[in-house]
This record gives C-alpha cells, structure tokens and sequence, in this order.
C-alpha cells in the first residue's frame, strides 16, 4: 500500500499552485477545509480561479486574503452568524475579483458533469431568471480565458420533447485540486464523510487532484469492513492530512459544532481592514501551522465545542 | 389591539396556518424553519421538513442557525447531499409535493426575488449573498411561500437582479418560459399576506394584521396592490405563541 499521508504544508506545495483553479468543499457553517486553507494563506498562493457552491468561513478567507481573481459561486453566507460573508462582499463591491453567479444546483451539476466526464447537464433551474441573463464574466474575456467555459449556460430546445420546451445546460468543471475536510481518512486515501457529504464527492470525483483532511486518521483495514459506507475511493485521493479540528471555526457532524463566538468575532472584525489584517497575521500567518492556531483558540473553548454524546453537535444548554 | 407579540412572531405564525399535514417543506435559515416547526408542533405534525443540504426529516430538537447545521442531520430519515435534494425537487413525481419558503432583499408584484445585488450587477452598490438553493427551488417545486420586510425600497416596481423566478411577467408567461409548475402563493409581510391572483398573478392583499391597515401595505408597497378585498388576519392564539416561544425557539436566537 502506498501511503498518502502528509503535511498540511506538503500537500499544499505539492498541489496547490499559483494560478490555480480550486474547489473547497463543505457548505456554510460545516466542514469547511480551513486547515489546508490557512496553509493556503501561509504560502500566499495567489491568483486562483475559486468555484464552490455554498461558501462561507474558507471561502471568505481566501478571498480576504488577496488570493481570488476569478469567484464562480452560488452563495456566500454564515446563516445567521453572517447574512453575507463581509470579506467576500466587500471584494465584490470595490472589484477586487471577478465573480460568476450560479445557483446551489447548477454548481452541483456543473461539479456532476465533471465528474461524469460529461460536457454539460441539463437542468430547468434558472429558466427566466437573471441567473442566465446576466454574466460575470463577460464573452470577450471568455474567449481569451481558455480554463472558463465559452459560455455561462445556455438555454435549448428539449430535443426529445413532443411539446416545444426549454432547458437549460450548465457546463462542467473540472478543477485543478478539491479540498475537503471529512470525519475519517486512511492513510491509503479512502475517505469517509459522516452525515451530509454536501457535494463534496462530486466536486472530488470532478478533480484532477484531491487533497482530504480528516479528523481521525484509521486504518484502511477499519474502513473496507464497511465498504459502502465510503465516500471516497483511495485511488483517486492525492494526499490525506490528519488535522484534528481542521473545520474550526465550522462544525465538523460528530465530532464539534461551529464555534459562534468566534463566528461572531469574525464578522466584526473582518468589517475593518486593519483588523482583519490583524486577524490574518494572528491566527494565520503568525502560526506555523494549525494546531498553534488551535492553540490560539485554547483547549477549554475547543472542548466546550465537542458534540455531546449521541448527537452530532454540543448541545446549547451546555455551551 | 394586542401588543404583546412581535411582527415576526405573527409572519411565522401566519405561514405556519398554511402548511398543512401533507407537505414535504423545504427551509431555509430563519423565519422559514419558525413556521415550519410551529407548524410541525401545532396543527402539522406530519409534514415533513426538508434542507437543500439533503437532510430530510430530522428531529430537530434544537433550532438549526444554517441549514448545513449539525442539528439538521440529527434523527433524519435519510441524509444525502445537494445532488439528491434538488432531484427530490425537480423530480415530476416528488417535486409537486414540496413547498418552499423563501425570502429577498427585493420582491416585485408578480413575486419574483432578488438576493444577488443591490444596484447594478457589474458593479454593485451591496453585494448580497446569492441565490444559493433559491433559484433552484423557485424554479421547480409544487409552490413557494416567501417572506420579507414590508417596506417600499423591498418591494419595488423593478429588480434590480431576479435571482429566484416568480410569476415572470404574469399571466402565463411562468409556464411559456418553460418552468416546469409552481410559482409563488403567498407572501407573509411584516404587515399582511399577499396573494397572487390566479389570471394576472398580480400580487394583492389578502389579509392584514391586527395592528396594520390596507392603507399602511399600500403605503410601504413601490408599485400599485390591490387591497379592496383584505380581511384581518387573525391574531396569534395563546397556544401557538407559546410553541413558537418556549418550544421553537426557547433561546431567541432568531426571534429578538
């Protein structure tokens, strides 16, 4: 068996690259990879192409940090922790990046397609809305962007339709790396994701390259007793980091629940440049890796944090 | 004329009266999962709530703050991921079923919403957060609720972006666009509810709140609503008050 075990700091040299088009996996408040994405940040890898569904804490990070040119996205929020992500908002209101807009589906069909090796797949979300009318990135910088499609989507006749009707198709990606956090990796790259995989395995099997951190690292033995239970193969993971709380300051099902008090930190503090710059070189640059963020963040809140005993968060009346 | 509950306490109530036992209803963050779980708790104990995320019936003993919330895939009866959740909704056979809940910063009168951008597109005044699910769900499940701010920079003559497709242009243009059903039903107002009529579907008044007048909806509405017809909604009852304070949201995370 060959291992596939890494550094945090190693897998990122070895497949993130500047320029680079990505997709973090996790959805708002759960799972986001944020130990791969502080390295990120550590090793100031600029100029990527981002396209993700439903961003939030990594999303805004990367993107508060400098790193994004190019944003394809469905959403950027915290729910109520942060009704738009503030990084993320101000980069677009002041373009400092450029931005496409999709819908959650189109983005999980766009991640399908790849995935299938597909060119595109049809869907009737979006059908009148602004969503197709209006495009980001416009036809000349298409055309000049080889790793963009030609086209944002495109509305046609069902061809096997008696009746005359619309669909639309939304073309596929196929990012350079995905990056996910999960409950339970072995150190040959078979994954397990417990509780919503979100699209996390669509934008992996979409991926040229994948980079899996995980909260417990097992023994491949320990996962193929209960093959159907994974989520992904090992042969197409490219490096597994064992990073404990690697979601903080999200939740990670089972194991701890987002961490609001520094969710709502955050959002204040990524409100103000200077702050936020502070914030990075705190938690971020200032650390050499993430267990000394995590020891920034102190063992007594990380435990505060831990899921109660037969739930998948840390009840409230106990926080 | 009560005072002793809040204008959001009775939009989540007003919505919860109309899920009904049937209903497969999918939530978003917020005021949506108020009303459905008001309604699971009173009236509605079969209905089924529903997460974009793929989480489909779970027992949510605490309020979830996100719909990827942890809370959200306790108990459930089956958890998947996106891919299932918005097949469950284009599916012709399982999407008529479901009902969904949404909200905007912007609504005009044939109920289509905005939640990508204030201003122009390309160089946005505010940058909200995005469609998310919203698109999706607008364009294909049996019927969609929403709910939002009564206020006349929220509801205006021309979006500024339609992220989520209502009535179109009304009359029968939703359906000669090639949306597959649904369309939006009621629209539950710091002030009233709002219905579509069935020809036009133009947004009129159907009822207000005890402590509001169809003078006051047309005041805060940007464009032209028709009000003649608007009866008194009826006010929270004791019991549904009390689900929705000491059951649903005992903590007010979402009520203040």
């Amino acid at each position: 068996m060959s291992s596939r075990l890494m550094s945090a700091s190693n897998a990122v040299r070895e497949f993130v690259h500047p320029g680079a088009c990505i997709s973090i996996g996790g959805f708002t408040i759960n799972r986001n990879p944020m130990a791969i994405v502080h390295e990120i940040i550590r090793q100031r890898i600029g100029q990527l192409h981002l396209v993700m569904h439903s961003g939030s804490q990594a999303m805004d990070l990367l993107v508060g940090a400098g790193l994004v040119d190019l944003l394809e996205i469905a959403y950027g929020a915290n729910g109520r922790l942060a009704p738009t992500c503030v990084r993320f908002r101000r980069a677009v209101q002041e373009g400092t990046l450029r931005i496409e807009d999709y819908s959650n589906y189109q983005m999980t069909l766009r991640f399908m397609a790849g995935a299938m090796g597909a060119p595109f797949l049809p869907t009737y979300s979006g059908l009148g809305s602004d969503i197709i009318e209006k495009w980001g990135f416009d036809s000349r910088f298409r055309e000049r962007t080889p790793e963009i499609p030609l086209r944002k989507a495109v509305v046609v006749e069902d061809p096997f339709s008696r009746e005359e009707q619309h669909v639309v198709l939304v073309p596929a990606v196929n990012p350079d790396v995905t990056i996910i956090h999960v409950q339970k990796a072995a150190e040959d790259g078979t994954t397990r994701i417990e509780g919503l995989t979100f699209a996390d395995i669509e934008q992996a099997r979409a991926s040229k390259h994948v980079i899996v951190s995980c909260e417990e690292l097992v023994s491949p033995n320990e996962l193929r007793q209960d093959p159907w239970c994974n989520s992904l193969p090992h042969v197409i993971v490219d490096a597994v980091v064992h990073q404990p709380f690697g979601a903080h300051p999200t939740a990670c099902y089972r194991y701890y629940d987002y961490d609001m008090k520094h969710l709502e930190e955050y959002r204040e503090i990524a409100a103000d440049d200077e702050r936020f710059r502070d914030y990075l070189e705190h938690y971020v640059l200032g650390a050499h890796a993430f267990d000394e963020y995590l020891r920034l963040i102190g063992d007594e809140q990380l435990d505060r944090l831990r899921a109660s005993l037969g739930l998948g968060y840390a009840r409230r009346d106990l926080l | 004329m009560r005072e002793d509950y809040s204008d959001m306490e009775m939009m989540a109530i007003a919505c919860a009266r109309r899920i009904t036992n049937q209903d497969v209803v999918f939530c978003g963050t917020g005021l949506p999962l108020l009303a459905a779980m008001t309604a699971k708790m009173t009236h509605a104990p079969h209905c089924v709530v529903f997460f974009e995320t793929g989480a489909l019936d779970p027992q949510l003993e605490e309020l979830p703050l996100s719909v990827a919330d942890s809370r959200v895939m306790q108990g459930a009866s089956h958890l998947g991921g996106l891919a299932d959740a918005f097949a469950f909704m284009q599916n012709r056979f399982t999407g008529p079923r479901v009902v969904g809940i949404l909200s905007g910063a912007q609504i005009d009168a044939y109920g289509n919403l905005n939640s990508t951008v204030i201003g122009d597109y390309e160089c946005p005044t505010v940058r909200l957060p995005g469609s998310g699910g919203a698109c999706d769900v607008a364009s294909f499940v049996g019927h969609t609720f929403v709910f939002m701010r009564h206020e006349r920079r929220r509801f205006v003559e021309r979006l500024d972006y339609v992220t989520s497709p209502g009535w179109l242009d009304g009359g029968d243009s939703r359906q000669r666009r090639g949306l597959p059903r649904g369309g939006p039903e009621a629209v539950f107002t710091t002030l009233g509810v709002m219905r579509f009529d069935p020809q036009t579907r133009r947004m009129y008044l159907s009822t207000y709140y005890e402590n509001s007048s169809p003078e006051e909806v047309q005041d805060n509405t940007g464009f032209e609503i028709e009000v003649k017809d608007a009866k008194v909604e009826k006010p929270p009852t004791d019991d549904e008050l009390n689900v929705l304070r000491t059951k649903v949201d005992p903590l007010h995370l979402i009520l203040q």
